[in-house]
């Protein structure tokens, strides 16, 4: 085993032996129970409930959690508009940044208030230091902790004892941010600083450089938000280039403590529910699929980007470093194509390497990770996607052992159904269709000038653009040309539908079942916490998430790998 | 008539069902099935599109390969209604033998007046008399009659049927023995319990249940994801210098969309009624069949479901100084005349002990007492002036103490082992002095231990329900196996247990045939009566049992767990079938134009047209492959239900996954000869 190879199997080491205990501090912090950190906390949730006047023990229903979570978030939108638009004026600008104008603002609002963080700016010359942090880093929290409560409410509907009344959303939504995101943002700010990403409210630096040049280096109160950035799946960096940014990522160490960040939360929500609801069995069996699906778009990513490209190699250049192209040599191949991979199954989108150089494969696996968009996914939202497709396997395996389909004691029916293969259905429809329209007007009009490269490659850009876009993702193949009224527009529309629905939807789901009558399981009853289960749930999506993207894999990435192989072999 | 194995292909069913599967492709009959209704727009595109390559259009392919494709097309929706017809066609003939016998009966009227038993109407009253067929379903409101059944249940010993009681019902078809008796017509023409069932499987009144509306919106979702796949596939094609066909593209879609479920899913929900129909329930709805697979708890009768009807006798105990032989012989006098059932296995264990009546008796010569609730004994009094008599412990300990004899205390501690063993104790005297002690025990059915340990591993909770005393009560549910019993038991105990089980989410299934049988049937969720129980039991339940046979209950619950189940392992095999149609289809729509691709035809298929042709093919002919296995049902085996998944998914899904490769790969290599 190299050292490439020995360096990602400790960084997902790493993430588990971290992600362990976390899910049981999440879980402890979710049911309410005793933590250490309780003297630390419990005033300043006071404190906010006091002075918001809200009653964190009322108790809601899953419409009241519903449009709770809405109403805030339309808030925020209108918050962060204002202070994208005006931050010229607004204090903590030493770079003289101008305010955006509103169709920039408006995507740039709505990009991070969906935690998918793509952007159509360079953070250095794009946004002022107070719109970092008080904008963008304030955003990152609070969408992360809107994903994590509503994954909070569900957790709570799978409980036995429970009827329509799910918890408060915003006690909820506090101790997400408060509890969970904010020591662990904390801890890896600290590390980041320490490793030379700068911490600071002070303008560009002036350098010298060897030649004897001087040029300005940007920095800023970077640190904090890369954190953030890495903890909440949020992947809008703080510079232009993201983690592949020398001072956003400064060295290997870095590299492997946002890599870790990336997965950790995905990773302990799914040990927390374990707890949570006392079925450990059930978390390994959810983590067995998601860590099997993991594997099946890492490995090949990883070969495929450490065997490097068959053309360079054929020309005798740096064979043996792998696919090098559009990556960063302190990370080498293999780590950037391990974080491509995880960026991509959770809904991060944070890059340390061009994902649009990556070798065929490697870019399919990036594709497939947000297609299926539940192997870990986003904070919270990632086991919502995945519990549609676990109960849209109930169902199927609950037929299939001669009993109505049930799931926690709940009846399965025709409204739960509906609900489930609504949101099932909308990731195809929006990826799909919005490719399929961007491959018309291309079609339409060849000059039109949105791709960077022709061919495959091009249709591959524009895939990537509308999947990274449908699973809230934020990164981007780049050399599409995506600063255009179609782009911002289509994909406006796409991030809303695809953040908001996948919510609604689970969360309408748990609630309705949750009102419905506890069955007590007997010896007929479908055990939902054996491998056999996790064999199905893995069918259901491989079949319905990957298969229904195979037509269009075939034209990108599958073709421009069978063209690229075939021709140099 | 019962279990009647006929094969699943009559001649005649077949005609009427091909007839039928023409007749189906009505679009406005179609239209309820949304994934067929899809499959036949594809088929008249098709048409249209072959109908144009004969006037010259070539960009579309030949038209034979065209004509091809429709026809494959038309096929398939040929074969997916052939499949509902003949379910329908099956249920129908097994309906129709049953209503046979009732139709065109003369019905004799209170009046004297007779009309044709399809002019009764409800209220309606008529006599019928010994060798009258019954002309319709009804109550007796006079006499009593012994009536042959046969034609329904298949049974040929008669049973007794009299006014009031809770075996006052007649059914239309039946024959009257012996005896006279007058009944009043429960129901009106054209809706007794058969008329509905066999509306329920023709169609008209047939309606979705819960799990099939479910299991609709599944198919419709599988279906819209398959509807962008195919459309978006047109401008990606197009941007890749790659036109496909529209053969190519009707092909995909059919391909991919559920069809092989879709065809299937009506004909394995009337195929779940006619099962019930074949082990003569019938069902007052098709929902009722699939919660019965659902059931979590069973009550059963004790008698006739779990012990045969009634006890025996089992053991003879002599109290101390008795000659056994001389007991016996006492105890086998004593039973001669006693018509009882305890009674005559008195006499049987008394010959299988070789005991003969003493040489010089007579049954004549000897005076009868019969039981009365008075003395709570019985026995005789021979010619010689001996006394004997059997009875009940504590009335024969009360003739022996005024007698002024003891009673003897070994005997009286047998009294006491055998009750609380759960039998019955019989004590026997001579003239007043105790001989000794009968044991008469409940005899548990054979085989009734492992199907309640079948019913435990499906998850079935047995509850045994008699008027025994709870001492009695526990011995036998333990010896029988059941999980729980309710003793002493009265029609409210029932009601009572059964929304108690309610309560904890749990669904419920019971049989009964009285009148105060009737509430707790209403309010179990499967509640099945006996035909020969009281029309208020009958309404009440929601399947009737033309048996009467009280373990009918175990075989619904499998016929409802079959029918699910089927459901669930042909969706399985349907979608898993999408991975190789998807290998097959996907590499010939592009090979043309990008050969590269070439390298995705894993399954080395010989050209685009003999690849989309296979795929096709295949797709159709599943259909009517799986036909048989629609009707018949998958086997249900209570292995538990994590042994069962894995079973199905295995057969199934693997099974789904792997035929298609090996199936359409084969028909290329078939095709590619003609083509």
């Amino acid at each position: 085993m190299n050292t490439e190879i020995r360096g990602l199997a400790l960084m997902f080491v790493a993430t588990l032996v971290l992600a362990l205990p976390l899910g049981k501090y999440i879980a402890k912090v979710y049911s309410c129970k005793k933590t250490w950190l309780d003297p630390l906390f419990i005033p300043i949730e006071r404190l906010f409930f006091r002075l918001s006047g809200i009653d964190p023990t009322r108790k809601m229903n899953w419409k009241e959690h519903l449009v709770a979570l809405l109403t805030i978030n339309f808030v925020w939108f209108l918050f962060a508009m204002a202070v994208l638009m005006n931050q010229g004026w607004l204090p903590l600008n030493p770079d003289g940044n101008p305010g955006m104008p509103a169709d920039l603002a408006f995507n740039t609002a709505i990009s991070f208030l969906v935690n998918c963080n793509l952007q159509h700016y360079s953070g250095e010359t794009g946004l002022s230091y107070f719109s970092q942090t008080v904008c963008i880093q304030f955003l990152q929290f609070v969408t992360a902790g809107t994903g994590m409560a509503a994954a909070a409410v569900v957790y709570n509907a799978m409980r036995i004892h429970v009827t329509d009344k799910l918890g408060n959303f915003y006690n909820y939504f506090v101790k997400s941010c408060l509890r969970i995101l904010l020591p662990i943002s904390f801890v890896a700010a600290i590390l980041l600083a320490f490793n030379g990403t700068p911490m600071t409210f002070e303008g560009k630096a002036n350098m010298v450089t060897m030649e004897g040049d001087t040029v300005q280096v940007s920095r800023g109160p970077a640190a904090s938000m890369v954190a953030i950035k890495q903890t909440g799946t949020n992947g809008g960096g703080f510079f232009g280039v993201n983690s592949a940014h020398p001072l956003e990522n400064p060295n290997y160490f870095t590299n492997l403590v946002e890599n870790i960040l990336i997965l950790l939360i995905p990773m302990a929500m799914i040990f927390a529910l374990g707890h949570y609801l006392h079925r450990k069995k059930f978390a390994w069996v959810i983590f067995g699929v998601m860590m099997t699906g993991f594997l099946f778009l890492l490995i090949p990513a990883v070969h495929s980007e450490m065997s490097g490209n068959p053309a360079i190699s054929e020309m005798g250049l740096a064979p043996n470093l792998g696919n090098m192209e559009g990556k960063e040599v302190r990370f080498g191949a293999a780590a950037s194509a391990y974080w491509g991979v995880t960026t991509t199954v959770t809904s991060n989108g944070s890059v340390n390497s061009m994902h649009s150089s990556h070798t065929p494969i490697s870019g399919a696996m990036q594709l497939l990770g947000m297609m299926t968009n539940s192997f870990f996914g986003g904070v919270g939202v990632g086991f919502l996607n995945f519990y549609i497709f676990i109960i849209l396997a109930v169902f199927i395996s609950g037929l299939m052992v001669g009993r109505t389909p049930e799931f926690m004691g709940r009846k399965i029916e025709a409204r739960e159904m509906k609900i489930a293969m609504l949101v099932a259905l909308l990731h195809p429809f929006l990826i799909l269709t919005g490719t399929a329209l961007s491959a018309y007007f291309v079609n339409q009009n060849p000059e039109i000038g949105w791709l960077g490269n022709p061919g495959f490659h091009g249709f591959s850009e524009m895939l990537y653009e509308y999947t990274s876009s449908a699973a809230n993702n934020g990164s981007g193949f780049e050399g599409l040309a995506d600063n255009t009224p179609w782009w911002n527009i289509s994909t406006g529309i796409v991030l809303i539908l695809a953040r908001y629905l996948p919510i609604i939807g689970p969360v309408a789901i748990a609630g309705i079942l949750a009102s419905k009558k506890y069955i007590p399981e007997n010896a007929g009853t479908l055990k939902t916490d054996t491998g056999t289960f996790g064999v199905m749930v893995f069918a259901v999506i491989f079949i319905l998430a990957a298969l229904a993207f195979f037509p269009a894999l075939t034209l990108g990435p599958l073709a421009e790998y069978f063209s690229l192989y075939g021709s140099v072999n | 008539m019962k279990n009647q194995h006929t094969g699943l292909f009559q001649k005649a069913l077949v005609l009427e069902a091909l007839k039928q599967a023409f007749l189906k492709l009505n679009p406005g009959q179609l239209f309820h099935n949304p994934v067929m209704f899809l499959v036949e727009i594809c088929t008249a595109v098709m048409l249209v599109v072959s109908i144009w390559t004969l006037s010259g259009a070539t960009a579309q392919g030949s038209f034979g390969y065209n004509f091809a494709i429709f026809s494959i097309l038309l096929l398939t929706l040929l074969f997916a209604n052939f499949a509902e017809a003949i379910a329908e066609a099956r249920g129908k003939a097994q309906a129709n033998s049953l209503r046979k016998a009732r139709e065109e009966t003369p019905a004799r009227l209170e009046s004297g007046q007779i009309i044709n038993s399809s002019q009764l109407k409800k209220g309606d009253v008529f006599v019928c008399e010994t060798g009258d067929i019954i002309p319709g379903d009804g109550e007796i409101i006079e006499g009593l009659a012994t009536i042959d059944e046969s034609a329904i249940t298949g049974e040929s010993a008669p049973v007794i049927r009299e006014a009031g009681g809770d075996k006052s019902s007649v059914t239309g078809g039946t024959k009257v023995l012996s005896d006279r008796i007058k009944v009043t017509v429960t129901t009106q023409p054209g809706e007794s319990f058969l008329d509905k069932m066999i509306a329920l499987v023709e169609g008209a009144s047939r309606q979705k249940t819960p799990n099939e509306i479910a299991l609709t919106i599944l198919l419709a979702g599988f279906t819209l994801v398959f509807t962008i796949v195919c459309i978006t596939l047109k401008p990606f094609a197009d941007y890749a210098d790659s036109p496909i066909t529209i053969a190519a593209f009707i092909s995909l879609f059919v391909c991919l969309i559920p069809t092989t479920i879709g065809g299937l899913l009506s004909a394995i929900g009337i195929a779940g009624m006619d099962r019930a129909l074949r082990a003569n329930v019938i069902t007052k709805s098709g929902k009722a069949v699939e919660t019965a697979g659902d059931i979590d708890t069973l009550l059963l009768d004790k008698t006739g479901t779990i012990t045969i009807g009634n006890r025996k006798a089992t053991q003879f105990y002599a109290a101390d100084g008795v000659e056994e032989s001389v007991f016996i012989q006492n105890c086998l006098l004593s039973s001669l005349a006693d018509e009882t059932p305890e009674g005559k296995s008195i006499v049987e264990l008394a010959k299988a002990k070789s005991i003969t009546p003493r040489s010089g008796f007579s049954l004549q010569s000897a005076q009868l007492i019969k039981f009365t609730a008075e003395t709570r004994s019985s026995g005789i009094n021979l010619p010689d002036g001996i006394r004997i008599r059997k009875g009940a412990f504590d009335a024969i300990k009360n003739l022996s103490e005024k007698a002024g004899f003891a009673f003897p205390p070994e005997t009286e501690k047998r009294v006491r082992d055998i009750s609380g063993n759960g039998g019955t104790p019989l004590v026997v005297s001579e003239n007043d002095r105790v001989l000794g002690v009968i044991e008469l025990q409940d005899i548990i059915k054979p085989g009734i231990l492992e199907r309640f340990q079948r019913l435990r591993k499906m998850g079935v909770k047995t509850v045994m329900v008699t008027g025994d005393n709870p001492l009695t009560a526990r011995f036998i549910a333990e010896k029988a196996g059941v999980d729980d019993y309710i003793a002493e038991a009265k029609p409210e105990d029932k009601l009572e247990y059964i929304r108690n089980e309610q309560q904890q989410g749990k669904l419920v299934a019971m049989m009964g045939d009285g009148t105060n049988d009737a509430p707790a049937l209403a309010q179990a969720d499967v509640g099945v009566a006996m035909n020969s129980g009281t029309q208020a039991a009958k309404e009440a339940g929601n399947m009737v049992d033309l048996d009467n046979d009280p373990t009918k209950l175990i075989e619904i619950v499998e016929i409802g767990k079959q029918l699910l189940m089927t459901r669930g392992t042909l969706t399985t095999f349907s979608i898993a079938n999408d991975v190789a149609k998807y290998f097959a289809i996907v590499p010939a729509l592009f090979m043309t134009a990008i050969p590269a691709l070439q390298g995705l035809n894993i399954m080395g298929l010989t050209s685009p047209e003999s690849a989309i042709l296979s795929a096709v093919i295949f797709n159709a002919i599943i259909i009517p492959a799986l036909i048989p296995l629609a009707l018949r049902g998958v086997a249900y085996q209570p292995i538990g239900a994590s042994a069962l998944l894995r079973r199905n998914l295995l057969v199934y899904g693997l099974g789904g996954i792997l035929v298609p490769f090996i199936g359409i790969k084969a028909i290329d290599l078939l095709v590619s000869i003609f083509v």
